[in-house]
């Protein structure tokens, strides 16, 4: 159609147009977003407070003065947690790297080396964390060696870091490999080792395709640090759990799992940026969403 | 007679079973450019990569200034350290800023204290038109500049001689002029080089000699004019009127 046709409206008129239609599709978007959430919380909503024990319930698991009294001993507790994350976290990171490092290696003077990563992942992603830390708290202390640690904390760390550090070591592996051929090569042919081309081009590089699998590691240790609870030390969930047993109120439970959301929330959303942003990245912008409802 | 800085004397190399060089023979001497012609497959990257041992060939020799460095004792990484290679998909390191691109193998490689090669890494990166880029990823670049910059890195670690890997194949047309200049200007000075290519007015213009690849063999080489002008081999006559259909003599 040429632009001088009869009843063909100017440029500026069909942008007009175009951009009242978008407002009017995003205001629909809008209205029935909020319906199905109205909808959907609302049919839960009622689901609960019509069971019969809806009452009891309340009263056990959302009692405020229960809240009140004992949210500082939970939160005491939860700085112990937050401390072992950010040791055991450090710990898992470079231990990680340095098995995914072993495993990559090619001389066959390192065969052992390689062969310890490989059995080091598979037995130690193969036993479920609760029992590396049972296992560790009661194993260490049971051998009587005065020079190993005691502190039930430290033990349950290094139950946690083993766990752990078998899941990091694949997903650096895994980061390791996913960079191209023609950069080891690029690197080779200008000279460079094996080790510097790892250490100047690749490791770079497979770190940052990484970071979104990384911290949902991260986000998943910062839970699991509650596990070394089962070895006594006061953290959160221990202190929670013994509040709860002196009044057989289970608030303060509630109290710790908001203490662990206010942490794993905001690392969440970290991570939603992180993966919606690479991929954006790689794929122009059919990711970013351009509303936030949608 | 010059020697030669590099010989490649009766080399094949297969992949899984698959013959891609069957035999090749090849001298490169001191400021002699060759060009390497031949449809897609016939072994022209693989040969370059063979040359820099970074594919184990089966049998035969390459030498360089006259030394083996096909023999298993000789340390494939200080063989590589005195060539350049420049590949079709330029292969930047996207972690790294052009500079230091240009600067990492002469500091890590060469031992080049990092202000002096960074210094002269300036210089040649101004000197091929990439001044003001420095600070920039590659990914920032336009694939012209890429290439360039890539071209550069190789000759920052001041290698015997060039391998250039088909390297304006990933080109958009209008950006494949640049790069090709920068190869010009590098014959003028006298820089050695093999070069695989598909531009044949290229090859006409900077090679002193032509070699026609096919299925892993040279079948003919020459002076490009005689090459282009009078093939005697029937298949080098059905490559070249193909490329001329394509628009690309």
């Amino acid at each position: 159609m040429s632009a001088d046709s009869p009843g063909a409206p100017a440029p500026g008129e069909r942008q007009a147009y175009r951009a009242a239609a978008q407002r009017r599709r995003d205001r629909r978007g809008l209205a029935v977003a909020a319906a199905s959430t109205v909808v959907v919380l609302g049919a839960l909503a009622a689901f609960l407070v019509t069971r019969p024990g809806w009452d009891a319930f309340r009263s056990t698991f959302f009692d405020w003065d229960e809240f009140r009294s004992s949210f500082p001993s939970v939160l005491r507790g939860f700085w112990k947690d937050v401390q072992l994350f950010v040791v055991v976290e450090i710990v898992v990171l470079i231990l990680g790297l340095l098995i995914a490092l072993a495993r990559t290696t090619t001389a066959a003077a390192l065969f052992p080396l390689r062969l310890l990563g490989v059995v080091y992942t598979d037995v130690f992603r193969g036993i479920p964390t609760i029992l590396m830390v049972y296992l560790v708290g009661f194993g260490i202390p049971a051998l009587e060696d005065p020079s190993l640690p005691s502190n039930p904390l430290v033990l349950g760390g290094i139950g946690l870091a083993l766990s752990y550090s078998a899941y990091v070591t694949e997903v650096f592996r895994a980061g390791i490999l996913t960079v191209h051929r023609s950069q080891w090569q690029a690197s080779m042919a200008l000279g460079l080792t094996r080790v510097q081309t790892l250490r100047h081009v690749i490791l770079p590089q497979a770190v940052r395709n990484v970071r979104a699998p990384l911290l949902n590691d991260f986000i998943a240790l910062q839970k699991d640090v509650a596990l070394v609870s089962i070895l006594g030390p006061l953290e959160a969930f221990r202190n929670a759990q013994i509040a709860a047993d002196q009044n057989f109120n289970y608030t303060p439970l509630i109290a710790a799992a908001l203490l662990y959301l206010a942490v794993t929330f905001p690392l969440a959303r970290i991570l939603d940026r992180m993966t919606i942003g690479d991929a954006a990245g790689r794929r122009g912008h059919l990711l970013r969403f351009r509303r936030w409802w949608r | 007679m010059s020697a030669a800085v590099i010989e490649v004397r009766g080399v094949t190399k297969a992949f899984d079973g698959t013959p891609v060089l069957r035999g090749v023979d090849l001298e490169l001497r001191e400021h002699e450019a060759v060009a390497l012609l031949g449809a897609s497959g016939s072994g022209k990257s693989t040969l370059l990569r063979c040359i820099d041992l970074l594919e184990e060939i089966d049998d035969g020799d390459v030498l360089i200034d006259g030394e083996v460095v096909t023999d298993p004792a000789v340390n494939p990484t200080a063989v590589r350290r005195r060539l350049g290679m420049v590949f079709q998909a330029f292969n930047l390191f996207p972690n790294l800023t052009v500079l230091d691109n240009v600067a990492l193998a002469p500091v890590r490689v060469h031992g080049v204290p990092r202000a002096q090669a960074r210094e002269e890494a300036h210089e040649l990166l101004a000197r091929f038109g990439l001044a003001g880029r420095e600070g920039e990823h590659p990914d920032h670049l336009s694939g012209g500049q890429q290439q360039r910059v890539a071209i550069v890195r190789a000759l920052a670690t001041k290698p015997r001689a060039l391998l250039l890997d088909e390297v304006t194949s990933a080109l958009d047309p209008e950006l494949v002029g640049e790069v090709l200049g920068v190869i010009r200007d590098l014959k003028a000075e006298g820089v050695t080089m093999l070069v695989a290519t598909h531009e044949m007015g290229f090859a006409r213009d900077v090679a002193d000699e032509v070699c026609f690849l096919h299925q892993g063999a040279i079948l003919e080489r020459g002076a490009p004019e005689r090459v282009f002008g009078a093939p005697e081999r029937p298949e080098t006559q059905r490559f070249l009127s193909r490329l001329i259909e394509a628009g690309r003599l």
